[in-house]
């Protein structure tokens, strides 16, 4: 492999930048302009600019490509999983014991470290963000390396 | 001291666009012509952050100018980076696409003006979202994501597994076998070799 030292030590010190602002995006989403698919699609950039820079196997060893595989499914998982609990968990405030609706984040109120861990709505949203984060940034990246992965045939 | 004009950034960053697409279409080189469409979307993302939608422009920016021109990129590397001269005469196509395009032109002429209050996206489904929001989602301030994850999460569930769908999809088209001589074939193998030593063993104590 060719080495290009400008290029690979402007991208060490940009990526963890990309991955900082990646986070920022995913979990400041719910304040200002960002979310989920936002942040997936940023931080799985800064994994395909790493494979570019330093090759697939060097990407390879930050993201095993199993571990991605996996994650797609965990993601829509979480979201799915925190409809279904909404499901299961009794609503807030009402005299008899009624469980919520599918996706209604109201039920998942809890009284645990409140002002620091969201809770009822931001709880909700939070997780379902989440979900969306980790499914985006994993499907991004292992469409990339199904195509990176590829040699020319003939 | 006069007042910012949004005309000094509007009007520079379309004409790029225009002269982007057309150099999008006329470039013979196939890898200029990706950088071009790279190109396209970047300056797309900066259009989008004019028209005060950052969110989008966020996915511009990153779907459009970076991980789709990187995938057309890999692409290119399989195939071949010269465009075959067509023979085909451009005339037809030329007027296709004219009719389209001026068909287009005069849909956009009932459009509401950009920003309008009145226009029918901003009077339904219920302009009471924006007021009721802050207060349903117990403080949250951005509307568009209590929309998208809070009213409407069944919505995004579904579109979440639509990319999920997606992904798996490219991965049983073309996901590297295992025979195959890839890079990280080892890696991944050696992980599936042990797997099935381990069986053997297993199989070998009973």
């Amino acid at each position: 492999m060719i080495s290009f030292p400008i290029i690979r030590i402007v991208t060490k010190l940009l990526i963890p930048y990309i991955l900082l602002f990646g986070l920022y995006v995913q979990f400041h989403g719910d304040f200002g302009p960002g979310g989920g698919f936002q942040a997936g699609v940023i931080i799985a950039s800064a994994i395909v600019l790493y494979s570019m820079v330093f090759g697939l196997p060097a990407a390879h060893k930050v993201a095993p490509p199993w571990v991605i595989e996996k994650l797609v499914a965990a993601g829509l998982l979480l979201y799915a999983g925190t409809g279904f609990a909404s499901m299961f968990l009794p609503r807030p405030n009402q005299d008899v014991a009624v469980n919520g609706n599918f996706l209604e984040y109201a039920a998942l109120r809890h009284n645990f470290l409140p002002g620091i861990l969201p809770t009822d709505q931001h709880l909700g949203i939070f997780l379902v963000e989440l979900g969306v984060g980790i499914t985006v940034t994993a499907v991004m990246i292992i469409i990339f390396y199904a195509f990176a992965g590829r040699r020319r045939v003939a | 001291m006069m007042e910012f004009q949004p005309w000094i950034l509007e009007i520079p960053i379309l004409a790029l666009l225009a002269i982007t697409a057309v150099a999008v279409a006329r470039v013979r080189d196939l890898w200029a012509a990706v950088m071009f469409t790279g190109i396209y979307s970047f300056l797309g993302a900066s259009w989008m952050l004019i028209l005060d939608a950052p969110d989008v422009a966020f996915t511009e920016a990153a779907v459009g100018a970076g991980i789709s021109t990187v995938l057309l990129l890999g692409t290119l590397a399989l195939t071949g980076k010269k465009e075959k001269p067509t023979t085909a005469s451009p005339l037809l196509p030329l007027a296709v696409v004219l009719v389209t395009g001026g068909a287009l032109v005069y849909g956009t002429l009932d459009m509401p003006y950009f920003g309008d209050p009145n226009a029918p996206v901003h009077q339904y489904p219920d302009p009471g979202f924006v007021e009721k929001s802050m207060h349903d989602m117990h403080g949250l301030p951005n509307v568009v994501t209590s929309v998208l994850a809070g009213y409407r999460g069944y919505d995004t569930l579904g579109e979440t597994a639509v990319i999920f769908t997606a992904g798996i999809a490219v991965l049983l088209i073309l996901r590297p076998n295992k025979d195959d001589d890839f890079s990280d074939a080892d890696l991944k193998s050696s992980r599936k070799e042990r797997k099935a030593r381990r069986k053997k063993r297993k199989r070998g104590r009973k």
